[in-house]
């Protein structure tokens, strides 16, 4: 072993470079990228993400060669305050070395991905500045990323799950002054508030959780929290719950669970790459890890779990729903991401930490895959639409595109779609791989960790088990619904007619992940000697025995997604949807759809119930507390009337005119006659001087004399 | 015939000092209200000798001497300003020097 001497010390001292990498990378864009070409910023800042990623690969190998020991890399001091010591320390575990490969390797691919796919997003009309500011956040966000999954302490965690939260703000709002479409409007800024927002909400329990964590067990750390609370747990264990379930909270902000969800759907208004790397691959699933690397608390408080397990469970199944009745492709795969997120959720709740990471990473493969392939249709229906808008032949073209009553054309309408099939044929098939992966096909990567979930499902919390199994149903049918509308039948809109296929940049990536799909279910084959992710995040999570796989549940599964995508092509396939035709579901399901269809009026019933709530507290206090109470009748009323009131009922006559005008006005003329008379005094004769001075000799002699 | 009695010595300065004084108020020439100056400041030193040689004490007249000395300084400056006001007003009136009145 030539490496043995260098593998024993091992690669762990490298472990703040996974933070440093794209540091680095995104200060060299900030500074020198004003100066290098479109392709030179998105370069480096790929290579940095790269770097990155060579870094984790680094640590996983010698994890690997050390049989799982992790060791903490102490970097700086951050807080010595009595009790409270912090400090900026990397723990590198499976667990944490497991994210980071998802996150470096996944964000790496998605970063060359968006080199091509900004230059041809229509609203990028060549703005330099713009493009290298989309890099320096998708940079920003893998360091917060990175910190968040490194941080050896709870409060290290949240200053990345901070991080994160910010760059999904910013990126979300990366179009902040226009729609989806490319229109003015504030839509995209207000969809990044609503998620900033809501996060907030999500981050209010973090902290809660935190706060509780320090005052009953002393500390942030991770090892020292999970040493003590056993203990705790056995005296109190109300305080464990109450940690866990404000964590919980926590976990449906980052993660999109119910009832905090409603802001991912609205964080599709980001460009593609981000709704693929942040809003599907990694920082949504940071709510996951948090419950994942928390495992030594959950495990002491199965009340908890069981919540935790319940709210995944009807989060998948609720999501599931309304995927169901989506036209935008990209709502769609938000609304699956929700839905598997629950998936996740489920897993890591029920105690089945190895399965939710499983899912975690076989998900971050095939949802970047089929959120970047949808961004390459969405581009391919606009280069459609460009081709059309400019040829002289097309109605379009006679205007050309600087006429203002073009029509408005949604590029990720699958309405406007059908067809692609023949017109993107690349697409076509990444989208497919991405598709059987996530409707739980053998042999994809998603058949197998969902599978693992369900299982380990069926043996400890029956309910979850079925609330699953039925959303498993529904994830078929609504990828089959979009693979029909979107790939086979004919073009509904003359730009899918003409769609194109996408530049080699976007297709290689993607290509990888496709791979990755199809191939990532070896992590942790449920065969005897394949169990290979349980065992290396058992040195972390707990030796725990690998499950067989089970006949029952995965038969039951796979039968149920086969039917799923059965029933989408009776009802989309086999009579593909015509231009302007209701959905084919409407019919036989009626209301049911309408609610699917309006996502089952939450966003309408948050507003009736919290938001308008708010603003009418708002108006309120600003209307009538305010205004009204303070100005008009406070300040005006009380004060100015009783002050006027005061000065007419003789302040202003008797105090002031008479009382202080005469006392300062009889000292001036005291003064003044006075003076006037002292003057005559002052003749400038000599000689009345000299008088002056004998007469006042004489009488001062005088009094002397007779006294 | 005896000695002159102190008395006659103190009327004597009295009418004397009274004979200046009102020279000073009632003159405007400037050089005779400084003779009536003079002669007040005298009819005080023959008050001090009448005292001194009464008395027997040499104090009054060593005052007498400083008055002496005193009354020439004040002679010497308030005849350089006379000229001085000469030079700029042609004429020593008192009462026309009364730029200074208020």
């Amino acid at each position: 072993m030539l490496l043995s001497e260098a593998t024993t010390t091992g690669f762990y001292f490298l472990a703040p470079w996974i933070v440093f990498f794209p540091v680095i990378g995104l200060l060299l864009n900030i500074i020198i990228g004003g100066r290098l070409p479109e392709k030179g910023i998105g370069w480096l800042a790929s290579l940095a993400s790269g770097a990155s990623f060579v870094v984790s690969v680094l640590l996983a190998y010698t994890l690997w060669v050390n049989h799982g020991e992790g060791q903490s890399i102490f970097l700086a001091e951050w807080m010595h305050i009595g009790e409270l010591q912090l400090d900026w320390t990397f723990r590198v575990d499976t667990l944490s070395t497991t994210m980071m490969l998802v996150v470096s390797g996944v964000g790496t691919l998605i970063h060359i991905y968006a080199i091509g796919y900004m230059h041809e997003d229509v609203r990028f009309k060549n703005d330099l500045g713009r493009y290298r500011r989309f890099f320096v956040f998708f940079n920003l966000f893998i360091v917060a990323m990175m910190i968040l999954v490194s941080g050896d302490s709870y409060l290290m965690l949240f200053v990345g799950w901070e991080g994160v939260g910010l760059c999904s703000f910013l990126l979300i709002g990366f179009w902040y002054d226009m729609d989806t479409l490319g229109r003015p409007s504030w839509a995209n800024s207000n969809a990044g508030n609503k998620a900033f927002i809501t996060n907030r909400i999500g981050d209010f329990g973090f902290l809660i959780a935190g706060f509780l964590m320090f005052w009953q067990l002393g500390s942030f750390q991770f090892d020292e929290v999970f040493a003590a609370a056993p203990e705790l747990a056995h005296a109190q264990p109300g305080i464990i719950i109450a940690i866990t379930l404000f964590m919980l909270i926590g976990v449906a902000g980052k993660s999109a669970q119910i009832p905090l969800y409603v802001w991912l759907p609205d964080a599709m208004a980001g460009p593609t790459p981000v709704s693929a790397l942040i809003h599907a691959a990694t920082m949504v699933t940071a709510g996951v890890y948090l419950v994942a690397r928390s495992a030594p608390l959950y495990t002491l408080v199965p009340q908890a779990q069981y919540i935790v397990a319940m709210t995944g469970a009807v989060t998948a199944l609720f999501a599931a729903t309304i995927a169901v009745g989506q036209y935008d492709i990209k709502k769609v795969l938000a609304y699956s991401t929700i839905s598997q997120l629950g998936f996740m959720v489920a897993a890591v709740g029920m105690g089945a930490f190895v399965a939710g990471m499983f899912h975690l990473v076989t998900h971050a493969f095939f949802k970047a895959l089929l959120f970047l392939s949808a961004g390459s249709i969405i581009l391919g229906l606009e280069r459609g639409h460009h081709h059309l808008a400019h040829s002289p032949s097309s109605p379009l073209g006679a205007g050309g595109h600087h006429d203002d009553h073009e029509e408005v054309f949604d590029p990720g309408d699958m309405r406007n779609m059908g067809g692609l099939r023949k017109t993107m044929p690349v697409t076509f098939w990444l989208y497919m791989i991405g598709t059987l992966a996530l409707a739980g096909i053998v042999p994809f990567a998603g058949f197998w960790s969902k599978d693992e979930i369900l299982l380990d499902a069926k043996l400890h919390y029956p309910d979850v088990y079925w609330l699953l199994s039925i959303a498993a149903f529904f994830t078929a049918f609504y990828m089959g619904r979009q693979i029909w509308m979107v790939f086979f039948g004919k073009a509904r809109h003359d730009a899918a007619e003409h769609a194109e296929e996408s530049p080699k940049i976007i297709t290689v990536p993607l290509m990888v992940l496709a791979a990755l799909s199809l191939l990532g279910g070896a992590l942790n084959l449920p065969f005897e000697g394949f169990h290979n992710l349980t065992h290396w995040l058992g040195h972390t999570l707990g030796e725990v025995e690998g499950l067989p796989l089970d006949l029952g549940v995965a038969g039951i599964s796979t039968l149920l997604a086969l039917f799923a995508i059965f029933i989408s092509w009776l009802l989309y396939g086999r009579n593909p949807l015509k231009k302007d035709q209701p959905d084919p579901l409407k019919k036989p399901l009626g209301f049911v759809f309408t609610i699917f269809e309006n996502k089952w009026w939450v966003d309408e019933g948050y507003f009736a119930v919290f938001i308008n709530r708010y603003v009418d507290l708002a108006k309120f206090l600003a209307d009538t507390v305010d205004w009204r109470f303070w100005h008009d009748w406070f300040h005006e009323k009380v004060i100015a009337g009783t002050y006027n009131w005061l000065s007419n009922i003789g302040l202003n006559l008797y105090a002031d005119q008479r009382g202080i005008d005469a006392l300062a006005n009889g000292l001036g003329t005291v003064t003044k006659n006075l003076s006037a008379s002292m003057r005559k005094v002052q003749n400038g004769f000599v000689r009345s001087y000299a008088l002056s001075v004998l007469l006042g000799v004489v009488l001062i002699l005088g009094y002397l004399l007779l006294k | 015939m005896g000695p002159v009695p102190v008395t006659y010595y103190i009327a004597l300065s009295a009418i004397l000092f009274t004979i200046g004084a009102l020279g000073v108020l009632i003159r405007r020439n400037a050089l005779i209200i400084f003779m009536s100056v003079e002669l007040m400041l005298n009819s005080a030193n023959l008050a001090f000798v009448a005292f001194a040689n009464t008395y027997q004490q040499l104090n009054g007249q060593i005052i007498v001497f400083f008055v002496i000395a005193v009354a020439a300084a004040e002679v010497a400056v308030g005849l350089a300003l006379i000229v001085a006001i000469f030079k700029t007003k042609h004429s020593i009136d008192v009462d026309q020097m009364s730029s200074l009145k208020g």
